[in-house]
């Protein structure tokens, strides 16, 4: 809608006053408009220039090892030879594993706060859930580390190496030394992590569902379970998926936790009980002291690295998204 | 009432000048220098400050962010010394207008977890200790060490073998001893301040490394020496360049330091392991400090130098307190002597 000027009001309105105050509102709301667009625009110029940035610092590794950088398992800074293939394994696997406990959890978790529990019940386990998120990430190193790794090594991993280990096709996975520090670990402890996000998105979407679709759905007999899966869920379906993302934005980028309990090792092993390495606490660990030029350009290559791979997630979420939509004819 | 206010006003004159000098004078004496590097110095260092501090009103900032970052920040003149465990070579040094002295002297301790073995009881050689770490000795029941340990029941478990995950002058000194008693890990591995470790997980800093040994079974670690002994881990017995098995401690690494031939070392650029005397530890390591030699602040330099000449002079028991070697006197004086000849 365009400004309309004093002129143009002026034959429409008897008071001149109220012409002039009409066009002044007017211009008051393109400023608005304006600055609105200049914050928009600048959080998109800080990302590009971030990325840019990462990727100027990166040339040196990715020119001097191409796309060998990108496969190699290699990690020599004797010998000033790099690959991220570890430290992308490690950051994509342990956020996999996190995901699949954090998911099914946090939807639990939602169900059970927006359908079932009393009301009086609901306010504060909805707190202890959100005090769970404001833990600082290296209380959750320190408790994985001093708390949780013991238990792992001395209950879980002889259980699971015994047991599961021995399954003919997934059994080499969970085959390994009980060294409690690992891939496993690092992933439940990235899952407890994220609990509070995705479950927190899930219970304020599932709360906007209107109520009468959810009466009339029990009205009609379905269980709470019939109601959850087929109204509240595909109502909510995109939300949700933005959830599950934040989610997963915040595993791909932990540093913290995941250098306690991961084991810092440049190694790559099949198995989940094994150490690895995240991209993440990789440049935590070895930024400051990289001695070469081309060790520091490694460093900063891997930080584009992780720029990508989270893009790429988010992309593939808002494609999904999209499909999904689609079918359902939106 | 005209002499009530003029008196008033003087008296408020002479106040005021008063706490102005009493302002300057405090800040003549309070003066703050800045430091960055080795983690493996700085609970001396901080001693050190602590005690300066009270007798002399000037504070030392020390950021212990790992002897590289020393090293980038001296380059950078964001701060007034660096701290590194891995000495810069002469050219390094000229190239950056660098002067560099050693502080004090501390020693690299294997240490491990393995049930029934207490401090001092696990006997092991450079060769068994390089081998471990290349990962082609796996179980403590390999022959190489049941060799080294007749009386000791060890058990049958995979060894887990810890190390840095940080770059780190601690993990030179380390790598540097095995790549001096091991051809086959300088080869397979070499030194530095990160290397490829083939086996292993990585702990973040001393303190990493520790708790990882503490936390899991049948593992075998290094830290230094304070570290082991304030967390009551095991240390293990080391058999040194002259065929003798020596316990670390302050005897050993002072007779390590005193073999040591710093003469010859150009900027006293010396690494100190593998020391050829007959007590010596073989995995001791020096702390060295960089100034530059023509700083752009000369009261902050001179500052800096006026402590660490009380350091070297007046510090001996705090050193000793904490585990560390205080340098022996002949070195302090070739020390005090490169400084009225390097650093303007």
């Amino acid at each position: 809608m365009s400004t309309p000027s004093a002129a143009a009001i002026g034959p429409l309105v008897d008071d001149a006053r109220v012409a002039a105050r009409v066009a002044v509102e007017a211009r008051q709301d393109a400023a608005f408009r304006v600055v609105l667009l200049a914050a928009a625009a600048f959080v998109l110029l800080v990302l590009g220039a971030a990325a840019a940035s990462m990727l100027w610092g990166g040339r040196d590794a990715f020119a001097t090892f191409g796309w060998k950088f990108l496969v190699s398992d290699q990690w020599d800074a004797v010998g000033h030879q790099f690959g991220a293939f570890v430290p992308i394994y490690g950051t994509l696997v342990s956020s996999a594993i996190a995901m699949v406990i954090a998911i099914p959890v946090s939807f639990g978790i939602a169900l059970f706060l927006t359908e079932i529990a009393p009301t009086w019940m609901r306010g504060p386990v909805g707190a202890a859930i959100e005090l769970l998120a404001g833990i600082p990430s290296i209380i959750y190193g320190m408790w994985g580390l001093f708390s949780f790794v013991p238990f792992m090594a001395e209950y879980v991993l002889p259980w699971v190496n015994r047991n599961i280990g021995q399954v003919p096709w997934i059994g080499p996975l969970f085959r390994g030394p009980p060294l409690g520090i690992g891939m496993l670990t690092a992933g439940i402890v990235l899952g407890i992590m994220v609990i509070p996000f995705i479950s927190s998105v899930m219970r304020d979407v599932f709360r906007t569902v209107p109520v009468s679709l959810r009466e009339s759905s029990y009205a009609l007999g379905s269980t709470t379970w019939e109601v959850v899966w087929n109204v509240v869920l595909p109502y909510t379906r995109s939300a949700v998926v933005g959830g599950i993302f934040l989610g997963l934005g915040r595993a791909l980028g932990e540093t913290m936790a995941v250098t306690f309990v991961l084991g810092n090792a440049h190694q790559l092993s099949t198995s989940l009980l094994m150490p690895g390495n995240s991209i993440a606490a990789t440049i935590a660990n070895e930024f400051t002291e990289a001695d070469s030029d081309i060790y520091l350009s490694s460093l900063i290559a891997l930080g584009f690295l992780l720029f990508v791979v989270t893009f790429v997630v988010l992309a593939i979420a808002r494609l999904m998204l999209h499909s999904l939509a689609r079918k359902e004819g939106r | 009432m005209k002499t009530f206010w003029t008196a008033r006003i003087h008296g408020v004159r002479s106040l005021a000048a008063l706490a102005a000098a009493g302002l300057l004078v405090h800040a003549a004496s309070a003066g703050e220098i800045t430091g960055a590097g080795s983690t493996f110095v700085y609970p001396l260092l901080s001693q050190w400050s602590a005690d300066y501090s009270t007798a002399n009103g000037t504070k030392i900032n020390y950021q212990s962010i790992g002897s590289g970052g020393g090293i980038a920040q001296i380059k950078a003149a964001t701060v007034d010394f660096g701290a590194t465990d891995k000495p810069l070579s002469s050219d390094e040094l000229a190239q950056s207008g660098l002067a560099q002295f050693p502080v004090v002297i501390g020693g690299v301790v294997p240490v491990v977890n393995v049930e029934g073995v207490a401090a001092g009881q696990l006997r092991l050689d450079g060769t068994t200790l390089a081998r471990i770490y290349l990962g082609q000795i796996t179980k403590w029941s390999d022959p190489a060490i049941a060799a080294l340990n007749p009386g000791l029941k060890l058990g049958d478990a995979d060894i887990s073998v810890v190390h840095r995950s940080d770059g780190s002058g601690t993990t030179f000194n380390f790598v540097n001893y095995l790549s001096k008693v091991s051809p086959d890990w300088k080869s397979k591995v070499g030194e530095g301040t990160s290397v490829a470790w083939p086996v292993g997980v990585g702990g973040k800093g001393n303190e990493g490394v520790a708790a990882y040994v503490k936390q899991i079974n049948n593992s075998i670690g290094y830290v230094e020496l304070a570290y082991a002994l304030k967390t009551g881990m095991s240390y293990t017995v080391l058999k040194n360049h002259s065929g003798n098995m020596i316990t670390p401690g302050l005897e050993s690494f002072e007779a390590a330091a005193a073999s040591a031939d710093w003469g010859s070392a150009k900027d006293f650029s010396l690494v100190i392991t593998d020391a050829p005397g007959a007590q010596a530890w073989p995995i001791t390591a020096s702390v060295f400090v960089l100034v530059y030699r023509q700083p752009k602040d000369a009261a902050r330099s001179k500052t800096a130098m006026e402590f660490f000449r009380w350091a070297l002079e007046k510090g001996q028991p705090q050193a000793k307190a904490l585990n560390y070697v205080a340098l022996p006197p002949s070195l302090v004086k070739s020390i005090e002597k490169y400084w009225a000849a390097e650093i303007k």
